[in-house]
C-alpha cells in the first residue's frame, strides 16, 4: 500500500482524482531538528506518549515499551512534554 | 497494555501538517472512535492539505473535498445517497476548520442542522485561518494578533458563540471537546455517533505556527485553555440542557497567555479583561448547567 504510485501514460491514470496509495510513502522524519530518545529504566510503560503523538509515530513493543519510528517522527517533542517520568529526552539531530 | 483510548490506528503516518499539529491529533482520535466504515468531506482548510496529494491519502478512509462552503450540505447529500442504497450504518462526517464553519460555512451547516440530517459535523478549531497563514477569523479570541489584526490593532472582537447558534437550531447533541482530554473526546465522538439526526462537535485543536508557541507545548496549551476556563468543555442536548464535562478549579490566565507569541502584546489591564470576558462566559455556562439537572436526573431515571 506504501508503494510510490507511477503511472506509464496518461492512459493508466484514473477517470477521476481518488486516492489510491497511503501517505506513508512520504518519510517525515527528514523535517527533524530533534530526536526523541526514550530512558527504558526511567519508563512506567503508560502509554501516554503514544496517545499523543500526532504523527502516528510511536508503537507499543511486546514488552510494552514505547518505539520511536524514526523515518516519521517529526521531532515536535510533544512525548518528552508529557511524559510524566521525564523519561523521553530531545537529542539534537547530528 | 492495557489502553484508555481504542488501539485501531486509521490515520497513517506521513501526513503534510506541521510539527505538534492539534488538527492531527483531533483527527487521530475522532477516527479511532468512528471506524474504518466512515466517508469525510472536507472543505478547504489545513485538513486538505495536511491529507496529502493526489493520488495519496493519509486518512485511510473515503474523503470528498469540497468547496469552502459546502462541507455541510455535501454531506448531507452523501448522506441522502446511502440512504436511496439502504446502508445506514456507514457515518458521514463533515470535517471542517473554524474558517469553514464560523464564517464562510455557516449557512450551509445551519440548513442540515435545521433539515437535522443525519451527518456529524466536526468543526476543529484553532483560531484563525492557519491554512492560508494566519488571517483572523471570527473564532479568533478578544486579544490575538494575526496578520490581518496585528498588535496594534489587535482583535477587539469576541469569539463568536458557535455551540450557542447550534443549540439555536435544538441540534439533538452538541458537545466542545480538546486535544488535550482524548478519553473525554472519543467518548463524545462515541455518543455522537449513536445519537440520530444532527450533530456538532467543536474541538480545540491547537496550531503552534499560528498561535507563535513551541511546538511541544501543543497538548499543554490544550489542556491550559480548559483548566483556565478559555475553552470549557460541556455537551448541549436537544438544544436546551447544558452539561458541564469537567469543571476544574481556575488556573490564572496568565499561565494559557504566556506561552503564546500571538497574546505578547497584552498589557495588564488587557489581560485582565481578557480575564473578565471568559468569567463572565463560564459563569452564564454554570447556570446553565445549574438550571438543566432536573432533566439529567429524571433521564437517569428512565
Amino acid at each position: 500500500m506504501s508503494e510510490e504510485i507511477k503511472w506509464e501514460s496518461q492512459s493508466d491514470m484514473p477517470l477521476m482524482a481518488m486516492s489510491l496509495g497511503r501517505m506513508t510513502v512520504n518519510k517525515t522524519g527528514s523535517w527533524r531538528n530533534l530526536r526523541p530518545v526514550i530512558d527504558k529504566e526511567k519508563c512506567i510503560k503508560c502509554g501516554i506518549c503514544w496517545k499523543f503523538c500526532p504523527d502516528v509515530a510511536i508503537s507499543i513493543d511486546e514488552e510494552d515499551y514505547p518505539v520511536v519510528n524514526l523515518d516519521f517522527c517529526k521531532g515536535c517533542g510533544i512525548c518528552a512534554t508529557e511524559c510524566p517520568k521525564d523519561a523521553i529526552e530531545m537529542v539534537k539531530e547530528e | 497494555m492495557k489502553y484508555t483510548i481504542p488501539e485501531q490506528e486509521i490515520m497513517c503516518s506521513g501526513h503534510k501538517a506541521c510539527q505538534g499539529c492539534g488538527a492531527t491529533l483531533a483527527m487521530r482520535y475522532a477516527l479511532k472512535a468512528l471506524g474504518p466504515k466512515t466517508i469525510l468531506t472536507i472543505p478547504a482548510c489545513c485538513w486538505s492539505v495536511i491529507d496529502g496529494p493526489f493520488p495519496y491519502s493519509s486518512v485511510g478512509v473515503p474523503l470528498f473535498h469540497t468547496a469552502f462552503e459546502t462541507a455541510a450540505s455535501v454531506a448531507s447529500g452523501i448522506r441522502a445517497g446511502l440512504t436511496m442504497r439502504g446502508d445506514t450504518e456507514t457515518n458521514v462526517v463533515a470535517w471542517a476548520g473554524d474558517g469553514g464553519t464560523f464564517d464562510i460555512g455557516i449557512q450551509a451547516l445551519s440548513g442540515t442542522v435545521e433539515r437535522n440530517d443525519n451527518v456529524i459535523y466536526i468543526c476543529y478549531d484553532n483560531e484563525a485561518y492557519m491554512n492560508t497563514g494566519v488571517q483572523r477569523s471570527s473564532a479568533t479570541p478578544w486579544g490575538a494578533v494575526t496578520t490581518t489584526t496585528p498588535p496594534r490593532h489587535f482583535k477587539k472582537e469576541r469569539k463568536k458563540d458557535m455551540m450557542g447558534i447550534l443549540a439555536a437550531h435544538s441540534i439533538p447533541y452538541t458537545a466542545s471537546a480538546s486535544i488535550a482530554y482524548p478519553e473525554d473526546l472519543i467518548k463524545k465522538v462515541n455518543r455522537a455517533k449513536e445519537t440520530p439526526g444532527a450533530k456538532f462537535l467543536h474541538i480545540f485543536a491547537s496550531c503552534p505556527p499560528g498561535w507563535k508557541t513551541a511546538p511541544e507545548l501543543s497538548v499543554q496549551l490544550a489542556r491550559l485553555a480548559v483548566q483556565t476556563h478559555v475553552f470549557p468543555l460541556y455537551e448541549i442536548y436537544e438544544g436546551r440542557y447544558y452539561k458541564l464535562s469537567m469543571d476544574p478549579k481556575k488556573k490564572p490566565i496568565i499561565d494559557y497567555i504566556k506561552p503564546q507569541g500571538r497574546f505578547r502584546h497584552l498589557t495588564e489591564e488587557q489581560v485582565a479583561e481578557m480575564d473578565k470576558q471568559v468569567d463572565e462566559r463560564y459563569d452564564r455556562l454554570k447556570e446553565q448547567a445549574e438550571r438543566s439537572k432536573p432533566w439529567f436526573e429524571k433521564q437517569k431515571k428512565n
